[in-house]
């Protein structure tokens, strides 16, 4: 574990909503609500979860764009909460995210090679011709044609878009890139593209990746390993090749089984199978384990305690009290 | 440090790079103005309203060379229609060639549409942007402000402002300047926060812009076009309520010509001779129109989605 480039300890945000009633207690959703996991050098570590569920607020949490409420955030040893505004600057440098929506996380009125070229400049990087060439590097970088420097993002198609917004990525050479469901907006067709040019530029310029996603198959491509979100909290964390085969929580089961085959003969893709209803809110999440409410192994301990994150071998980790007592229990699947 | 290495130049590349920059930025503003153009002529009553508010503002300028007599002396009979003594448009009850004053008068309405509005677009800019960007108390102080100011009506507070003052053109300025801010104040505010939400504002942030770069490169230009589309229109508007200013007196004073004095004067004798009232008070509403328009155009011209390549 000494070669993480991103520890995240119980990690909490929590928003304050605007209150009922004038004398009332603002009510606080609990976005994310203490959560902790490591990022491998060079891996790629899923995150996936209904929405609502906290993904994207800990990526925003993990470059600092929004405070948190407590929890500690390390990236390749420096902590990114206590730094000052100055080496908040440097260590954005090391960290960079890409956008769901590529047309609305592209300045309208700015070309794209300018856009590309931005970070450089708010970073005082090289001086402004070789921003133009650097930036018409990495136009060609991401499979565009440098003679789009000057077009508008308007012009463009999504997956041109998305191109033009990882290259504005990368320009900075950062060490890790969050990718907040980078393809989830893209036609099926241009997303196969964009996931291979992202294991392309992986392995060129050695990044670590953290991929949020609520689309499992997507994520089953790409990602070392992955982390499953519910309500606010890591249900599971595991090798992705192992979550997939043998998910432990019943809630990585019903979304795994979720996933459409193309496999006439095999198991049907039920909504989320033997699971009832909806996401509970997270301004007023369940007591005791959050699934309580809608996992088909309930428990009386279940509405008492929360089970915590706990290893079942091999740095699978699982929050269920089914896989607590591991050997004598039997495996409620 | 790493990124700059990435690019190891010689000088005979890097000045082929400087000049191939040169020449994608000049082409990229090129292209701008040719798209706004393209998609602003597409409004054939926004281009008819240009020409003709430019032919105006030629005319104006150029008054003291084309009109024919001088606008404050009584060349004619009193009330002249058009044609007699040989004055175009006829005099007024003074006897004053009313061309002659039409295209002075001209002047002192286009000053006071233009000056006023340019001058509280400027300061309403600035405090819609800064009370929309940063929110909390600022925004608080700011915009309770300016609701204030919001609580009488423009021309009542223009009235109060111009009439505790001497009465002149800069007072007109000054006071119709004032009475404005808090409107397009509150539309700068409304679009900043909106733009404040869009997810490039934060891509800048992630990639490392300070506040003072991201107003700068991000939010105002796209908070601008809104504006300017709203501060044209309010030219007219503004024209019109300095005329009525100048008519209520506490604006232009006779015997400078202005198209809201005209009016006044020439409603002493509305019944003889209707023309020294009725071309001024046209051209108030011609012109104030094709501001209008030029805002519809305006519209689409600043809209980078409008156009089409």
């Amino acid at each position: 574990m000494s070669d993480s480039l991103v520890k995240v300890r119980s990690l909490v945000k929590h928003f304050k909503l605007e209150p009922k009633g004038l004398f009332d207690a603002p009510p606080v959703l609990r976005a994310v609500d203490g959560i902790d996991f490591d990022v491998q050098r060079g891996e790629t570590l899923g995150l996936v979860g209904e929405s609502g569920c906290g993904k994207s607020t800990t990526a925003r949490l993990v470059l600092r764009l929004i405070e948190p409420t407590s929890g500690s955030i390390t990236l390749d040893g420096v902590d990114v909460l206590a730094t000052s505004k100055k080496e908040l600057m440097a260590l954005r440098r090391e960290m960079q995210i890409v956008f769901q929506d590529p047309l609305s996380s592209l300045n309208p009125r700015m070309s794209v090679g300018t856009s590309i070229a931005e970070p450089l400049r708010f970073h005082r990087i090289a001086d402004k011709v070789e921003r133009f060439d650097l930036a018409r590097r990495y136009l060609e970088i991401v499979g565009l044609s440098k003679d789009y420097y000057d077009r508008l993002p308007h012009e463009f198609s999504g997956g041109q878009n998305q191109r033009v917004a990882i290259a504005r990525a990368l320009i900075l050479q950062p060490k890790l890139l969050i990718l907040d469901e980078p393809v989830s907006a893209l036609d099926v067709s241009i997303r196969a593209q964009v996931l291979r040019l992202l294991i392309d530029v992986q392995a060129e310029f050695g990044l670590t990746y953290i991929f949020i996603s609520h689309d499992l198959s997507v994520v089953k491509r790409v990602c070392n390993r992955t982390a499953v979100l519910y309500l606010g909290k890591i249900v599971e964390i595991a090798e992705s090749e192992r979550l997939y085969r043998e998910p432990l929580h019943p809630y990585s089961q019903a979304l795994i089984r979720a996933i459409p085959e193309a496999n006439p003969d095999g198991p049907r893709a039920d909504s989320l199978a033997g699971i009832e209803g909806d996401v509970p809110s997270p301004v007023n999440p369940p007591q005791g384990c959050r699934f309580h409410t809608r996992c088909p192994h309930r428990m009386p301990v279940c509405t008492e305690k929360e089970p915590p994150l706990m290893e079942a071998g091999d740095g699978h980790k699982v929050a269920c009290f089914l896989h607590q007592e591991a050997a004598d229990h039997s495996d409620g699947q | 440090m790493t990124n700059k290495d990435q690019i190891q130049e010689t000088s005979t590349q890097r000045r082929r790079s400087a000049s191939e920059l040169r020449r994608e930025n000049f082409h990229i503003m090129l292209r701008t103005l040719q798209l706004a153009w393209h998609a602003y002529a597409k409004d054939k009553a926004a281009v008819g309203a240009l020409i003709f508010i430019g032919i105006i503002m030629i005319l104006t300028i150029f008054a003291p060379y084309i009109a024919p007599h001088d606008p404050n002396e009584a060349v004619g009979t009193r009330g002249g229609l058009p044609g007699t003594d040989g004055l175009i448009l006829g005099g007024d009850m003074e006897g004053r060639d009313l061309l002659s004053r039409l295209l002075w008068g001209g002047r002192i309405a286009l000053l006071t549409g233009v000056a006023p509005t340019v001058a509280a677009t400027c300061i309403a800019v600035f405090l819609g942007v800064v009370a929309g960007y940063i929110g909390g108390w600022i925004d608080q102080i700011i915009m309770r402000v300016l609701d204030v100011f919001f609580a009488f009506p423009l021309v009542l507070l223009a009235i109060v402002i111009a009439g505790s003052l001497d009465p002149g053109v800069s007072t007109l300025i000054l006071s119709i300047t004032i009475a404005l801010v808090p409107y397009i104040a509150r539309l700068v505010r409304t679009t900043t926060v909106s733009v404040k939400q869009e997810p490039y504002i934060e891509a800048a942030r992630a990639g490392g812009a300070t506040t003072p770069t991201i107003l700068a490169r991000y939010v105002l230009p796209n908070t601008l076009a809104p504006v300017i589309v709203y501060s044209t229109t309010l030219i007219g508007l503004m024209m019109v309520v300095a005329s009525g200013l100048s008519f209520l007196g506490v604006g232009t004073q006779p015997p400078e010509a202005d198209w809201g004095t005209m009016v006044s004067d020439g409603r002493a004798v509305l019944k003889k001779a209707p023309h020294a009232s009725a071309f001024a008070g046209f051209m108030i509403v011609i012109v104030s129109l094709a501001f209008a328009f030029i805002g519809d155009g305006l519209r689409d011209a600043l809209d980078p989605r409008a156009r089409v390549r």
